[in-house]
């Protein structure tokens, strides 16, 4: 019973979220009061029905409702209920429904938050947003029902993937959609601003927050992800290009160039055009990257689910959302005023050089990703584009990036010259070149990598903390934003000293232990005590002991696990991990080399990691950046009177 | 439930510890898993490089899967053999095809995957430079525009509390 309420009610809120998608817009078009004020109570219906829908659907997934399908294939009564739970988004539709929730989620938000915008502003907005929200409805209620019943209903149900039982499964996909589906907020101010005619400062002003606020949970559920794939998987990896993780970083690095282009939006009112397109790139590779994940047209890790049907859905639905987007811009964008004026050499052209250098690395991304599936359509054969290429690409145009975060903040807007910047920059340029040089020397050795790596962190932090210093003698304090810019360019310094280090001086030894061995890496000593059986709730594991010490002063004991969850699936690598500010000492257990399993010789690989966490501790001040900037009080600020929309677009 | 479950494990891991120390005495440096070092070395660079033809997407030297053991152990055969690295690659592409490479040849079929990203940035630059050219022809053209946009930053000025 409980299912069909949920069905019925995800049903309802389709007819809901058309009737939020077409009377605000239509009313907004037509001045008609009293259908853009439906806007409001449509959206909070809307999502009270899909947020009662996902409800039924943990319902059933918690009492272990078998006779529904999907619950039956994602989740079996040994599952914890944490993880029978989580489960909930561990399959294809379910995610589905949490992608609509947080749709309706972000779009309830607005209706929240946005007392002090006009009201054709609101009424556009949740239109767009609601438009967006009936195509994906369609999607979940035509192709993936969660709620659809098998009957007879099997005894017990399917397992949910190994691979998937971490607490990373808990938080890394609703962060990740957080983050993917809040692009559409940022997405329907555009298109709000374009249907008016009104992209204005006061436009980019009301975006910003929001594109923010899901840059952060995009920033969050990267970083989670990353962080599990590094616990889970076993050999220590942060990063494997696979293409699910590509399809959350394209949208990562345009929202990236969204925001910077946002800033000179609002300050300097320039690059609207840009930023509109920025908008529609970054939510069109949102809904690009679930239909690469969603779609099976992908073999990699994180696909699990296979159906034509599904992925021509979503490109037809892609393609409507592109390319009505699109011809609206085209139709508005010469209309657009330029903004103020800008030299050459001035912060404006150095955010712009830093947004094409950006959507060329995403653009670069997206070839290597959908590469094999088009040689694959030509029938020209079957080839893989993995982390070597990426590698080879990414790197390069990163690096001048690395070299603009330190300039663009130190230039001025408008008008600036070489001189003074580099006046502003040398104490910077010294420490940088003085990183550079000395400290890959002091780890050991000159490495060019190392060099390069650590002379642009260095030049990043050095220039932010002489530009803080100079900032924080001058009159007034500086804004929250100011803050979050600052943090978050810090946090870039941190990732690249994390990378740089780790991928060039970590140690990594695969050795036979047998209990009482022991093996010295990266200077610590670690000794294999021998493994015993347990059983969890739903797996065997063989629990290793390996005990660290330092100049014999023990440090603790770590306990990597090998897990066998039955139902012939590979067993799972438990990685142990003794974190640290400066390195990780990583252990994973191999298979036994004899047959005694408790007192018998194991397969033993041990990394030495060099300030690893450096990695997610720099995404960490990343997001953390973005949070200050986007509490800045001057977004809270209500505005007494709004102008009256002006006819066309602004001159 | 899984912290009970962790405190359990440790406990008995604990215990088991304390009964090793016992054996203290016995402890000796652990061997190296790999007979020789130099071909496992070369192994390793050569196939962190190529697919696991029956993982999902995994490179032959992280993964666990049976098959990619298999490759792993033969990899190791040819390079005690006397092959060369390009030799021990053409061998398996030879027989996988190129899809067992992560890192794709240069040929007819991937000029543009090669090349792809140096034209894009050579257009965007180019891009880049026609639009700054234009939009200061456009605003020198039509000086009334900044005036408009002050003013209107002014009306902005106004509203604000």
């Amino acid at each position: 019973m409980i299912p069909e309420l949920g069905h019925f009610a995800l049903l309802l809120s389709l007819f809901v979220a058309l009737v939020m998608g077409i009377l605000p817009l239509a009313g907004a078009q037509l001045c008609q009061h009293r259908w853009m004020a439906l806007a409001r109570p449509a959206t909070t219906a809307a999502f009270l029905l899909i947020a009662f829908s996902f409800g039924c659907l943990t319902w059933a997934f918690y009492v272990s409702d078998f006779s529904v399908l999907y619950v039956a294939s994602n989740s079996n009564t040994q599952l914890p209920t944490m993880y029978r739970l989580s489960a909930v988004w561990g399959g294809h539709e379910g995610s589905l429904l949490l992608w609509v929730l947080m749709l309706a989620g972000w779009s309830l938000a607005v209706a929240v938050f946005s007392r002090q915008l006009p009201e054709a502003m609101v009424a556009r907005v949740l239109g767009v947003l609601g438009l967006v929200l009936a195509g994906l409805l369609a999607f979940v209620v035509f192709t993936s029902n969660p709620f659809d019943r098998i009957l007879p209903p099997p005894a017990e149900g399917r397992s949910l993937n190994p691979l998937l039982q971490d607490p990373g499964l808990v938080y890394h996909p609703p962060m990740l959609y957080m983050g993917y589906v809040g692009f559409s907020v940022a997405f329907a101010f555009a298109i709000a601003a374009l249907i008016a005619g009104q992209l204005d400062a006061a436009w980019a002003r009301w975006s910003r927050p929001w594109t923010t606020a899901a840059w952060i949970f995009l920033t969050l559920g990267i970083t989670l992800g990353s962080w599990w794939s590094y616990n889970e998987l076993g050999w220590g990896g942060w990063w494997f290009w696979d293409p699910v993780e590509n399809a959350s970083f394209m949208p990562w690095l345009v929202g990236t160039a969204l925001i910077h282009s946002l800033a000179v939006t609002e300050k300097r009112g320039s690059f609207k055009n840009w930023t509109v397109l920025l908008a529609i790139a970054a939510f069109s590779l949102s809904l690009l990257g679930t239909f690469l994940v969603r779609s099976g047209v992908l073999t990699s890790v994180h696909a699990f689910a296979t159906d034509p049907r599904r992925g021509i859905f979503i490109l037809i639905l892609l393609a409507i959302v592109v390319g009505s987007s699109l011809m609206l811009f085209a139709a508005r964008a010469p209309k657009v005023s330029l903004g103020g004026a800008f030299a050459l050499v001035s912060r404006e052209t150095f955010l712009l050089v830093n947004n094409v250098l950006l959507l060329v690395t995403c653009g670069a991304v997206l070839l290597g990703t959908l590469y094999p599936l088009i040689v694959d359509a030509f029938g020209l054969g079957k080839i893989s584009v993995g982390p070597p290429y990426f590698n080879a690409v990414f790197v390069p145009i990163m690096l001048p990036v690395l070299a603009l975060v330190a300039i663009g903040p130190v230039a001025r807007w408008k008008h600036d010259d070489l001189k003074t910047i580099l006046g502003r920059l040398w104490p910077a340029a010294i420490v940088a070149a003085a990183a550079g040089i000395a400290l890959p020397w002091l780890a050991g050795g000159w490495n060019g990598a190392v060099g390069l790596g650590l002379a642009l962190a260095g030049w990043i932090g050095a220039a932010l903390v002489s530009q803080t210093a100079d900032r924080l003698k001058k009159p007034g304090a500086p804004t929250a934003s100011w803050w979050g810019m600052q943090l978050a360019h810090f946090g870039l310094a941190a990732f690249v000293v994390g990378v740089t280090l780790v991928s060039n001086y970590q140690e990594e030894r695969d050795v036979r232990m047998e209990p009482g061995d022991t093996v010295m890496v990266g200077g610590y000593t670690f000794k294999f005590l021998g493994v015993r059986e347990a059983d969890g709730p739903n797996y065997r594991a063989s629990v290793g002991s390996v005990e660290l010490s330092r100049d014999g002063k023990t440090l603790g004991t770590l306990y990597p696990e090998k897990r066998d969850y039955g139902l012939g699936s590979m067993p799972m690598t438990e990685a142990a991990i003794d974190v640290g500010f400066t390195r990780d000492l990583y252990v994973s257990l191999g298979e036994p080399l004899t047959a005694d399993r408790e007192n018998g010789a194991w397969a033993v690989r041990v990394y030495f990691k060099p300030f690893v966490v450096w990695i997610w501790g720099g995404c960490l001040l990343m997001a953390l950046g973005g949070l200050l900037a986007a509490a800045d009080r001057r977004y809270r600020l209500r505005v007494k009177r709004t102008l009256p929309a002006p006819a066309g677009a602004t001159a | 439930m899984k912290k009970k479950l962790k405190k359990f494990l440790r406990g008995g891991a604990a215990a088991l510890a304390a009964l090793m120390l016992a054996h203290a005495a016995l402890a000796k440096e652990a061997a190296p898993l790999a007979e020789d070092p130099a071909v496992e070395q070369r192994m390793v660079k050569i196939t962190e490089e190529l697919r696991c033809l029956v993982c999902q997407n995994e490179s032959l030297a992280g993964s666990q899967a049976d098959l990619a053991k298999d490759l792993r152990e033969e990899v190791r055969g040819l390079i005690k053999a006397g092959k060369s690295d390009d030799e021990v690659r053409e061998f398996l592409v030879s027989r996988y095809g190129d899809f067992v490479l992560y890192r794709p040849q240069v040929k007819p079929v991937t000029y543009l995957l090669w090349g792809g990203p140096f034209l894009l940035l050579i257009a965007g630059i180019v891009a880049l430079v026609r639009y700054l050219r234009r939009r200061n022809r456009q605003l020198t053209e039509t000086p009334l525009s900044e005036e408009e946009r002050q003013r209107a930053e002014a009306l902005l000025k106004d509203n604000r509390p």
